[in-house]
């Protein structure tokens, strides 16, 4: 995301853009291409993992069929047959990934293809280091709830990669490059030893600066993640859906 | 970009997730329950250093119709002061722009979980006697709960029992009494939807809320009337079909008549009750919860109940119950008496 995007001054993020998918329908080529760049950037990773995980393809072979999904989603104009009241474009999505590689595999075609995704840079090497350090059950691999439960939770990972890459840009704009700093060492690393009082030692500062500045990053991601979120949904009623999977509203 | 491991996302997915409390004076503690438009958690007043219980919005902000109905019962509650009824402490908007609320944390167990220790009977109604003086209560503040049920009662470590989770009640007009009511069982006591005020300074009607045709309650405890999404012309008698069931469920544990082979005999006086409290009709209710709880005190103290017509051997065996030890006393007396007599013509 451009610098721009965030706007000059202000504290707040800007407002909500419109759906991804009334931007892939709209009549201005240039309006469809950036959506299909947006939906490239949440979807293409978890998109290479499926294709390798569930169609067992070699990462050479994932490689070329994520970019050519991608060119074919735009080509075919697939967005517009999308039905935002009849399922969840996630789900949308994976099931024309299904169609695409079996279609590919009939016709026995395999094109290096992407020139329409040229924008958004796709780091396979990246993905593979990180399906190599994914947890996957074997004995799930052939139910078609792990499918879902899998595509769900890599589009989950994507989404919050994006939201996370956002926070730390937002932050640094504002001159709180430490209070990421402390959220990235709290929230992202993991170390469950790692205590308020750890921190404030670590950074100088007291207790409650880090509770404070943890509250305000946990906000802005939130926020952010939401507003990416709903970029990414085909209705009011999915994003209210997907917010709740997205932060456990409805876990207990 | 950078990996985000499984347990990352975990924990984004909580601390994101987890209210925002800064700027307030709590501090959240912990998770304690899930209900129908809200997360119940425990958190720290700091100020007053005492815990109590927040209950919070899911979502922010974003479905104005449940942040209306979290207001609105925090507004309910603030004016139900009562021992039987959850006092509210504090209403207001977190920085992550959810509504919320926060009530005194009651340290008990939910009533269904509660009556597992208490076998009698007796006190299984004296428990029923409290929460039918609390919804007494709240009826003559002219508020219905609309969702009476175990869950929603708590039986607190001194005995005290209290009524909770007021999300679905009901604002009646405060101008009409249950002497009209009873006047005509047919009325309609409710206001026309009015405009509520929100926290954003925006207006929007109850009727959304609680419009006419929407189904809200708990099957098994809500009336026909109230199932049939009639909101219109529900009266304290939905309250008091709830009760009944409260009633039902406390003496045999199901809410609903059960067959009688293989359960302990229900007696014909408090079968009587609830079924007269559970009609299909409004009118062959109780017109009042105070009418009801007199019929479960009777009951208590030996006494005939208003539901249920005794026959004569039915009074005698009553009678032989609540005057037993007497009877028993005279009749030993006599017995001995008896014997003397035999004796003394010996």
């Amino acid at each position: 995301m451009d610098k721009e995007d965030f706007g000059a001054g202000g504290d707040r993020f800007p407002p909500t853009r419109r759906s991804v998918i009334e931007a892939a329908r709209s009549i201005d080529s240039g309006e469809r291409e950036q959506a299909l760049e947006l939906l490239c950037a949440a979807y293409w990773k978890p998109v290479y993992k499926y294709i390798r995980w569930r169609w067992n393809r070699p990462a050479e072979a994932a490689q070329d069929l994520t970019q050519g999904f991608f060119a074919e989603l735009l080509e075919r104009e697939l967005l517009d047959k999308f039905d935002a009241s009849r399922s969840r474009l996630r789900t949308y999505l994976r099931v024309c990934v299904d169609s695409f590689v079996m279609n590919e595999d009939k016709a026995g075609r395999r094109q290096k293809r992407g020139g329409s995704i040229s924008h958004v840079a796709l780091d396979f090497a990246a993905a593979e280091e990180e399906l190599g350090a994914t947890a996957i059950d074997p004995a799930k691999i052939a139910s078609p709830e792990s499918l879902e439960e899998f595509f769900e939770k890599e589009w989950m990972r994507s989404l919050f990669a994006l939201a996370v890459e956002d926070l730390r840009k937002f932050s640094d704009e504002r001159d709180r490059a430490r209070t990421f700093r402390l959220f990235e060492a709290y929230d992202l690393e993991g170390n469950e030893k790692l205590s308020y009082d750890q921190l404030s030692k670590d950074y100088g500062i007291s207790v409650t600066d880090v509770t404070n500045a943890l509250a305000w990053a946990r906000r802005e991601f939130r926020r952010i993640a939401l507003d990416r979120l709903r970029e990414l949904c085909g209705s009011e009623d999915e994003f209210q859906r997907e917010a709740g999977a997205a932060f456990g509203w409805d876990a207990k | 970009m950078k990996f985000l491991s499984d347990s990352a996302i975990e924990r984004l997915r909580g601390s994101a997730g987890a209210p925002d409390l800064s700027g307030t004076r709590y501090r959240l503690l912990d998770r304690i329950a899930r209900g129908g438009m809200g997360i119940v958690y425990t958190a720290q007043d700091e100020q007053l250093e005492r815990r109590v219980a927040l209950k919070i919005l899911e979502g922010s902000g974003a479905n104005g119709d449940f942040a209306n109905r979290l207001i609105r019962e925090a507004r309910v509650l603030a004016a139900l002061e009562h021992p039987g009824i959850v006092p509210v402490h504090d209403v207001g908007t977190l920085a992550d722009g959810r509504v919320f609320y926060a009530m005194k944390f009651v340290e008990g167990q939910r009533l269904d979980k509660y009556i597992e220790a208490v076998a009698s009977v007796p006190d299984r109604l004296r428990i029923f006697l409290r929460i039918c003086d609390a919804v007494a209560f709240a009826h003559a503040r002219g508020v219905l709960h609309r969702d009476l049920k175990p869950a929603n009662i708590m039986v607190g470590p001194f005995g005290e029992v209290l009524v909770m989770d007021w999300g679905l009640a009901k604002i009646l007009s405060s101008e009409v009494s249950g002497a009209s009511c009873e006047n005509d069982p047919e009325a309609t006591i409710f206001e026309k939807p009015k405009q509520l005020a929100t926290a954003a300074g925006e207006t929007t009607e109850i009727s959304v809320v609680t419009g006419h045709g929407t189904v809200m309650g708990t099957p098994g405890y809500m009336s026909p009337e109230q199932a049939r999404g009639d909101v219109e012309h529900l009266d304290a008698r939905s309250d008091i079909f709830s009760l009944g069931a409260l009633l039902q469920f406390l003496v045999t544990g199901h809410p609903e008549p059960v067959p009688q082979s293989g359960r302990p005999h229900l007696d014909k006086s408090l079968a009587a009750i609830c079924s007269k409290a559970t009609a299909d009709l409004p009118a062959g209710r109780y017109l009042n919860v105070q009418g009801m709880a007199l019929d479960v005190s009777r009951y208590l103290d030996g006494l005939a109940v208003g539901a249920h017509e005794e026959s004569i051997f039915e009074k005698a065996a009553r009678f032989y119950r609540r005057y037993r030890f007497f009877i028993l006393l005279i009749a030993a007396y006599l017995a001995m008496r008896v014997l003397i007599l035999l004796f003394m013509h010996r």
